[in-house]
């Protein structure tokens, strides 16, 4: 058969593309904004941090406030990711798999957090547990301390982060349905065994994007946390937040170290998301 | 014996069960024949206990069954999607009925496997056994959903469209294919459906549905050749159908007398149903009806024609199937005679 042959003309270009002049012109803005925006303040970061050389750097971070700094990060981030995997899994559970009144407004609260401005969130706790607060008093006559302590800061970054886990699973769970679940229960399975067995494998990568967007943003976490923190060296600076301090007093070696271990978190954050995701297309497994 | 007593069940004002009572006989194969909206399914997952009915009874074999959850009730569910569990290999699918069992009932892992070898080889796929359920076709997909759903030895096995998601070619093999395996097994088995070839082709018994209600409940014989309602007259096979009045035992279309009887059908206005292939053609003046040839279609050993009935003030094109011992053509004026009809009252 001689079936015409559009394609394979060498003198005629693809309609769909472009001039060579307007596609170099427009890769061009692309790469400077990305290098500006992007490259340039990444390269900063580390050649600020190490400018004194390598020694002064691993001074900075073996320096006890910014040792404490790490460490409360790292319980916060603990926490926070902790309790908002459940939150998440039992929210998104129930908006994919359940029919129910007003669940277009629980799916808006749920992304309250992202639009409010986070000075704002912080300040809602200040409002609940400060000393002129709706809770503070009682709580101070019982000596709890909420804020500035790591409750504060860990409520702080909860209420900050608790949209993560729950949007990447409402929409996959959704797209999967309820069949599985009801062909693991007509063959025998209990609740449990139907969620372990059946629901949390198909999810699992959906829960693993979640929770590393969920920590990202639980470390990196700067003005809920500013407000509620008190700033109390060695006790409540989380590493954002000694960042900033050190920056203002001018130690730019170990204000810059800190903030490059933050930078490695978040190309560690992009690499994993980037391996994620590609998991994340195969297990759209075609439903015909 | 599976009984359903009385069953009714609403979504909103809407009720997809209106009051259904039914009896299976242990070892039936039995087909839900409805269009969609009937209730079918509906009542095939109140069975198996994926939804509840707001009253009524279901009882398997005496017990009552209601008062069990979906994984208490041993029944074997296919769906139409067939809901395999996508992160599991084909053995894993058939062995999760058996492995999600309490430990004192549990079977040993060796008996597992040997019992899902067997299950896979019942339904003739043992060789796709660590493949996903990903890389199979419909067809096969199918027949491990089966499979799974028999590993827990079910007292009943319902199947929710079970050939709905296939082409033409697989649905008929599989067809053939279920109703050898339900003479091997003998497990009761209701499938829904809403092919009606389907239904009359694989099952011992038929019950046609429609609004949430059972119309008709038959072997593939009574329900085709016996029709109970207009309703189901006119779901199963293909029928023709014609606005009659019915007066001092006369039939009358548009005004004019047919010859033919009322067979004690009341008063008024009905319907007369008549198959296809029961609409005698003769030369013009022979029968009840007349009318003009419009289109001609031959196929195998029928005959496809339009026929324009002129009877008083009704004028309808009707389709009707003859032998192709005498050859139509277009334009000829022919005489009707319906061999086998039934009236039944009422306009819509």
């Amino acid at each position: 058969m001689n079936a015409p042959q559009f394609s394979s003309s060498p003198a005629r270009d693809d309609l769909r593309t472009e001039p060579m002049l307007v596609r170099l012109v427009i890769i061009a803005m692309a790469v400077i904004f990305l290098t500006v925006f992007v490259v340039l303040p990444l390269v900063v970061v580390f050649a600020q941090a190490f400018s004194k050389g390598v020694g002064a750097y691993f001074t900075a971070l073996s320096d006890p406030e910014a040792l404490s700094a790490i460490r409360l990060t790292l319980m916060v981030a603990a926490i926070s990711v902790g309790l908002n995997l459940v939150f998440g899994l039992v929210a998104a559970w129930a908006i994919a798999k359940f029919d129910f009144r007003g669940k277009t407004f629980l799916i808006s609260l749920i992304d309250l957090p992202f639009s409010v401005s986070p000075v704002i969130s912080g300040l809602v706790f200040v409002l609940l547990f400060g000393a002129q607060g709706y809770w503070g008093p009682w709580l101070q006559s019982h000596d709890v301390h909420v804020l500035f302590a790591v409750p504060g800061i860990a409520l702080a970054t909860i209420f900050v982060t608790f949209p993560f886990v729950a949007r990447a699973l409402i929409p996959l769970m959704q797209e999967q349905g309820t069949q599985e679940e009801e062909a693991a229960i007509s063959l025998g399975a209990s609740g449990l065994q139907t969620f372990f067995r059946v629901t949390l494998p198909n999810i699992k990568w959906g829960v693993l994007y979640g929770v590393l967007l969920c920590n990202a943003r639980a470390m990196g976490e700067f003005g809920a946390v500013s407000v509620v923190s008190g700033h109390i060296r060695g006790e409540t600076n989380t590493m954002p937040l000694l960042v900033e301090i050190l920056y203002n007093e001018y130690q730019f070696v170990s204000s810059f170290a800190i903030a490059s271990l933050l930078a490695m978190l978040a190309l560690i954050t992009l690499v994993a998301k980037t391996i994620l995701e590609r998991h994340l297309d195969e297990g759209q497994f075609p439903r015909d | 014996m599976i009984e359903v007593k009385n069953i009714v069940k609403k979504f909103g004002a809407f009720a997809a069960l209106d009051g259904v009572d039914l009896k299976v006989a242990n070892g039936e194969l039995l087909a839900l024949l409805g269009p969609s909206g009937s209730g079918k399914t509906t009542l095939l997952r109140i069975i198996a206990g994926l939804d509840w009915p707001d009253a009524g009874e279901v009882s398997f074999d005496g017990e009552d069954a209601l008062s069990r959850g979906a994984s208490e009730r041993q029944v074997g569910f296919v769906f139409q999607h067939y809901a395999l569990f996508r992160h599991m290999t084909v053995f894993e699918n058939v062995a999760f009925g058996l492995r999600v069992q309490p430990r004192t009932v549990r079977k040993s892992e060796a008996s597992i496997r040997a019992r899902v070898k067997e299950l896979l080889d019942l339904v003739q796929l043992d060789w796709l056994s660590n493949r996903y359920p990903s890389q199979l076709s419909g067809g096969q997909r199918q027949r491990i959903a089966l499979a799974r759903a028999l590993a827990i030895e079910p007292r009943i096995l319902l199947l929710d469209e079970p050939f709905g998601a296939l082409d033409a070619k697989v649905r008929k093999e599989l067809r053939q294919w279920l109703r050898s395996l339900h003479s091997e097994i003998h497990v009761t088995s209701i499938f829904v459906t809403h092919d009606q070839e389907e239904a009359l082709e694989v099952a011992n018994r038929v019950v046609v549905m429609d609004k949430g209600r059972i119309e008709q409940i038959g072997t593939p014989g009574e329900v085709y050749d016996h029709p109970a309602t207009a309703f189901v007259h006119g779901f199963i096979g293909e029928s023709i159908v014609l606005p009659v009045d019915i007066s001092d035992g006369c039939v009358r279309l548009g005004g004019k007398a047919l010859n033919i009887a009322a067979n004690g059908a009341a008063a008024g206005a009905s319907k007369l149903f008549v198959r296809r292939h029961d609409m005698q053609i003769g030369p013009a003046g022979s029968g009840a009806l007349e009318g003009a040839v419009q289109r001609v279609r031959s196929f195998g050993p029928i005959q496809r024609a339009e026929i324009a009935l002129s009877a008083g003030e009704c004028a309808t094109v009707i389709e009707i199937d003859a032998p192709r011992d005498r050859e139509l053509q277009t334009g000829d004026i022919v005489g009707l005679q319906p061999r086998r009809y039934r009236i039944f009252a009422g306009q819509d």
